[in-house]
């Protein structure tokens, strides 16, 4: 029997430009050992949420460098909890102000990282979160 | 049980049970073998091609178009599994195609999955064939499996398919020409995409040419009792049970000539099922299967039946040339079987 394969969906939901930090991140975790599932830019929380479900993911990355990360997480959330997919982990990527991670963080979001953050410390997290379900 | 469900329609336990077979998991096993008699309804459309050529444009294309047929037809559900290599060295994988397929969501007609090859030899992952088995169980009609064609996967693809499209695009180059040799043979219909680009007619002669190779269109016809030789000057007709693979011009950034590439795939199912000749891909398909199977099933067997001790000191003998791999396999079959 195969072992069992971590996949991981990294999306960069909103309208801003380029996605080469979540190109960074999608590689850094193939190198891993996990599966990512990139999606490309302009996501909207529908098409991820619909992606997650569609691809059985077990955890879902976003980078938003917008600020529009209130906006776009609590929905990606709720249409992850609507779709019965509350046990998917969701990490964030992008400028965050301290008081909007404390906010996010209630909402359930399992790690939230600033630019230059250590990409083994993501991998390590989702890791480690994803095993904590097994 | 996720296999009730999943005939229910119920979206998430389908994508849970395509992890289960990805898996090789217990609970994945039982559901195909539950599931097996809901299964032979769908066509199975194969997208193979080189790195890059528009396989994934195209399936977004094609499934727009079964999804809204221009024609007033019924639309259709459409499964896509898009099937990406795992590195070698890490297991890991980026898988992609999605990016393409982006004017599907939000769509509950269609479902889309990406897979990684997982360490199986031949580029279409072990587990595609129970993958398409339980879309083709939760009722969609048109399955594609896109795989990136290098070497073996191209040929695995066209038996897991009832129609295989080969993917083609002006300007690859002649050093080339030798794998698409290869490649041509399972093509039951030939696209060239990025019709857009310089280099379009040379690229369709060129196919051309090398079809006319595989598949020499002179054919002898008895007509009114008197043999006659006729060349037949289009490539793309069906002479009398052989089905010439017709080319298809497309542009699947903005569409161009999917209706035309549909037409041509609805023509080789409707020649297939005329002939007899999807009855015949069916029965091999699933005999390539079992095959499959029961060489996996043998081989495991047969490996915990057996004594590693034993099996080291035939090794030995290997490698210090006392036996050969021919006379260690007649050893090993004898020492397992008492
Ligand atoms: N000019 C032109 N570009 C195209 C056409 N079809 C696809 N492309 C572009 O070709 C690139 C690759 O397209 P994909 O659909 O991802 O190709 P693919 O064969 O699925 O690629 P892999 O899955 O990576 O092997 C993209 O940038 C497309 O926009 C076309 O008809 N004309
Ligand atoms: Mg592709």
């Amino acid at each position: 029997m195969a072992e069992k394969k971590i996949r991981v969906l990294v999306a960069k939901p909103g309208l801003d430009g380029h996605d080469r930090g979540a190109k960074v991140i999608a590689r850094a975790l193939r190198d891993a050992g996990m599966e990512v599932i990139y999606t490309g830019l302009r996501q909207t929380p529908e098409m991820i949420a619909e992606a997650a479900l569609q691809e059985d993911v077990d955890a879902v990355g976003l980078s938003i460098l917008s600020g529009a990360h209130m906006a776009l997480v609590p929905r990606v959330m709720e249409l992850l909890r609507a779709n019965g997919q509350d046990k998917v982990k969701v990490f964030l990527g992008g400028i965050i102000p301290d008081e909007d991670v404390i906010t996010l963080q209630k909402l359930g979001v399992t790690g939230i990282y600033g630019p230059g953050s250590p990409t083994q410390k993501i991998i390590d997290d989702i890791r480690n979160s994803v095993a904590a379900l097994a | 049980m996720l296999q009730t469900s999943v005939l229910e329609g119920d979206r998430l336990a389908l994508a849970r049970l395509l992890t289960e077979i990805e898996a090789d998991s217990e609970a994945g096993r039982s559901a195909l073998n539950d599931l097996f008699k809901h299964t032979g309804n769908a066509h199975l459309i194969g997208v193979t091609g080189a790195p890059g050529t528009g396989k994934s444009s195209l399936v977004n294309q094609l499934a727009l178009h079964y999804r809204k047929p221009p024609n007033g037809e019924a639309p259709r559900s459409v499964a896509i599994v898009a099937v990406d290599p795992s590195s070698p060295f890490t297991g890991g994988a980026v898988l992609g195609d999605r990016i393409r397929m982006r004017e599907l969501s939000g769509d509950a007609g269609v479902f889309i999955r990406s897979m990684a090859t997982r360490g199986s030899l031949g580029g279409l992952a072990t587990a595609t064939i129970g993958i398409v088995q339980a879309l083709d169980a939760a009722g969609f009609e048109i399955i594609f499996v896109e795989t990136v064609g290098a070497g073996q996967s191209e040929v695995e693809i066209a038996k897991l398919a009832h129609t295989t499209l080969v993917v083609d695009v002006p300007g690859l180059g002649d050093d080339v020409q030798a794998i698409k040799a290869g490649i041509l043979e399972i093509a039951d219909v030939l696209v060239l995409n990025k019709a857009d680009r310089p280099g379009v007619e040379a690229a369709e002669r060129a196919l051309r040419g090398m079809l006319k190779l595989g598949h020499p269109t002179k054919r002898a016809f008895n007509h009114h009792g008197r043999p006659t030789v006729t060349e037949s000057s289009d490539a793309e007709l069906a002479v009398g049970d052989e089905w010439i693979p017709p080319i298809r011009r497309t542009m699947a950034t903005d569409g161009k000539g999917i209706v035309e590439l549909a037409a041509a795939i609805a023509g080789h199912k409707a020649h297939m099922e005329k002939t007899g000749g999807w009855q015949l891909r069916e029965r091999a398909r699933l005999q390539g299967e079992v095959e499959d199977l029961l060489s996996s099933e043998l081989m495991s067997r047969w490996r915990s039946g057996l004594d590693d001790k034993d099996f080291q000191k035939i090794l030995d003998q290997l490698v210090t040339r006392s036996i050969s791999p021919g006379q260690a396999v007649t050893k090993l079959l004898k020492e397992n079987s008492q």
